[in-house]
């Protein structure tokens, strides 16, 4: 089949692309960053309610981890608005339901991480007079952290990757900007010959890089 | 005469059906080393975790320095158990050292003995680092205060545990079992701080398997069996020249372990 | 309202037959893919495993929207010109292979290696080692992940109705599409799709459980 391969398309819109990675990118880091203060919190509802607690968070939780993303984005930004009466911009709608699907992943991941701070450890703080706030700030907080930190790394790759979702809603991050490039010169086969290597170095780099901070904040065997 | 420094009366509690403590009676004076043996399930780590109401207890009385320390009043109809805010409050002047060492995993040794310095007594860093170092030094351990618990042997990371309750300058010490983890060739150390502490007049209750260091540190030995006090005196009268039956048999049974 | 549910339920429902059409094709593919992967990851030489372990590196490091993309628009450039049910479902496959090699190379390390030891000494054959002596001890190992990962493919092939096959996602799409009512029909399918994967995940925990008596 002829077809000559030709780059030049895919470079004069490069920009599109650029700003699409880094919007990937922030996508990603603001819903982890929601999606840890509902998980955290939904965590603690966990441990320390009662039945009617435990039931609202398991709920939300098996219902998110059953539903395909993709349905929870057009749910989110079809569905709600059109009963509400309102409506909010596409990335804020898609920001707003990758927290509520990371929320879900991270609230089993904070309940192991509350569950990994060992009994005697809060022992010891109160023997030394610690109040309940300071134990929890000073110790159940940063050891709970330290344990989830490779979780939250993993997820944090995962929410990257499905950042690629948010071009159905027309949000403009890098899977976006290869189709509207691919619709506007129609070299589909240079574009994803250069979009395709772009989230997997992206991803490879900041897995990278958050390997590096494990080894930081591990707790102690090699500083 | 003035009340001594801990007191204890007609201490008892349950766990569900079981009675882990009975009529309990002990009186520990300034500067004394009470040391608390007796065989596993007698009562004796449940006795020492209720003085500092890591455990609640549900009958008598437990006086700290002329406080109660589980209610908020002597035993009577209507009192009521202290809060999490006041415990905290009491439990700055206790100090406690554990079998599992329970240090802080995410702080350095220098860090562990500094939290309650600046966090329960509110001393400014720089004063409290002093008194950290100090306190590390004493044990012997200037050289790893800046490594984390998961860095260091189990006879340092219990001499940091000591550090630490002692760096508190509480008014009693608690020592739980504090050598029954640790393997063999590290005992001495710990044994020789401990030792130190006492020859400097702090005041301590220790439950020990350690015949030697009952003998050897205190003051006045206290046998307890089946959630009561069986017998009390001198090590002399406890160890050496035990009356009690089930004194007898339980110092032989250690014996026999090459104790 | 049920009564509006209950218009929309047969259009929902040919496009859930398409949805588990799907998925049951991409299960058995990826199963297929998924164990051989697994077992060159467990037994396979460098030259073996090295390749496996970038394609799987690659397959997993890309956004499963991104990977049906290139192969829809990829592959006919190498020769191969596709249909857009083939392309989706050849990624879905390929995605999905990577995870199943995962927990399948996972399964197969876990069996020591004095089994295969013992099979070797009695005469066995490769073949025979794994149908016989592997396989049977690593599927109670392999199965709760599995099933559990059953789930993801069939939320994943919700994606192929972005490139125009009707299942049950763009079943829901085409309904609102007539009715200008998103709301309902989205929790409808929601509902529908929950009732599937929930299913699976009990079904997987009770593997799990029952697995775990056997204990050796």
């Amino acid at each position: 089949m002829e077809y000559h391969l030709n780059f030049n398309f895919v470079w004069k819109y490069a920009d599109k692309l650029w700003w699409g990675l880094a919007l990937s990118v922030q996508l990603a880091f603001v819903s982890i960053l929601i999606g840890c203060v509902i998980g955290l919190a939904l965590a603690l509802a966990h441990s320390g309610g009662n039945r009617w607690t435990r039931g609202a968070v398991a709920a939300y939780v098996e219902f998110v981890r059953n539903v395909p993303l993709l349905l929870l984005v057009y749910l989110v930004f079809y569905g709600i608005p059109s009963a509400g009466g309102f409506a909010y911009d596409a990335t804020t709608s898609f920001v707003a339901t990758l927290a509520i699907y990371s929320g879900a992943y991270l609230v089993e991941v904070f309940r192991a991480g509350l569950d990994a701070v060992p009994r005697g450890v809060i022992d010891a703080g109160k023997a030394i007079g610690l109040t309940p706030w300071q134990r929890f700030v000073e110790l159940r907080l940063p050891i709970m952290l330290r344990v989830v930190l490779p979780s939250l790394s993993n997820a944090f790759i995962s929410l990257f990757k499905d950042t690629s979702l948010a071009s159905v809603i027309a949000v403009p991050e890098l899977t976006y900007g290869a189709n509207w490039i691919k619709t506007n010169t129609f070299r589909q086969v240079e574009v994803w010959l250069v979009v395709w290597p772009i989230y997997l170095v992206t991803g490879w780099a900041i897995l990278a890089a958050l390997r590096q901070l494990e080894r930081r904040f591990s707790l102690g065997r090699r500083r | 005469m003035t009340e001594p420094l801990v007191r204890i009366r007609g201490l008892g509690k349950s766990f569900g059906p079981t009675r882990v403590l009975e009529g309990v009676d002990l009186d520990v004076g300034r500067g004394e080393a009470v040391v608390v043996i007796g065989p596993s399930g007698s009562g004796k780590t449940t006795l020492l975790r209720c003085i500092n109401v890591l455990e609640t207890y549900d009958e008598g009385s437990i006086r700290v320095d002329g406080t109660e320390v589980g209610y908020d009043g002597p035993p009577g109809p209507g009192r009521k158990p202290r809060r999490e805010g006041e415990l905290a409050r009491i439990r700055a002047d206790i100090g406690m050292v554990f079998q599992l060492f329970n240090l802080f995993p995410h702080l350095t040794a220098l860090e562990n003995v500094m939290l309650g310095l600046t966090k329960v007594r509110g001393m400014p860093k720089a004063e409290a680092r002093a008194r950290a170092e100090h306190w590390l030094a004493r044990v012997g351990l200037s050289d790893r205060m800046s490594n984390l618990p998961g860095q260091l042997s189990g006879g340092q990371q219990q001499r940091v545990g000591i550090a630490r309750a002692v760096a508190m300058e509480p008014k009693v010490l608690l020592l739980d079992e504090i050598t029954s983890a640790l393997d063999p060739e590290l005992v001495g150390e710990v044994l020789s701080a401990v030792q130190q502490l006492a020859r400097d007049g702090m005041t301590m209750v220790v439950v020990t398997h350690e015949m030697t260091f009952a003998r050897d540190v205190g003051t006045r030995i206290v046998f307890m069996d089946a959630a009561r006090v069986v017998a009390e005196g001198t090590p002399r009268e406890i160890l050496v020249e035990p009356r009690h039956e089930r004194l007898r048999s339980f110092l032989a049974r250690i014996e026999m372990k090459g104790h | 309202m049920i009564d509006f549910a209950l218009r929309t339920l047969p259009f929902l429902w040919d496009g859930l037959l398409v949805t588990l059409h799907v998925s049951a094709v991409v299960l058995v593919a990826s199963l297929a893919l998924g164990v051989a992967a697994g077992v060159g990851f467990a037994y396979g030489p460098l030259w073996v495993r090295l390749p496996l372990r970038l394609c799987s590196d690659v397959l997993r490091g890309t956004p499963l929207l991104v990977l049906i993309f290139c192969v829809y628009y990829l592959l006919p450039f190498a020769g191969l010109n596709l249909q857009p049910f083939p392309a989706a479902v050849i990624a879905l496959s390929a995605f999905k292979s990577a995870h199943v090699a995962e927990i399948a190379r996972g399964a197969i390390s876990s069996i020591a290696p004095g089994q295969v030891d013992a099979g070797k000494a009695i005469g066995l054959t490769f073949a025979q080692r794994l149908a016989w002596v592997v396989f049977p001890q690593a599927l109670r190992r392999f199965l709760p992940p599995w099933v559990n990962s059953v789930t993801d493919t069939v939320k994943g092939s919700s994606l192929v109705s972005l490139v125009g096959i009707v299942d049950l996602m763009l079943a829901a799409q085409q309904v609102i599409g007539r009715t200008y009512e998103p709301l309902p029909v989205y929790v409808l399918a929601a509902l529908m799709y929950f009732a599937i994967n929930y299913a699976l995940s009990v079904a997987s925990r009770r593997l799990e459980a029952r697995f775990a008596y056997i204990r050796e």
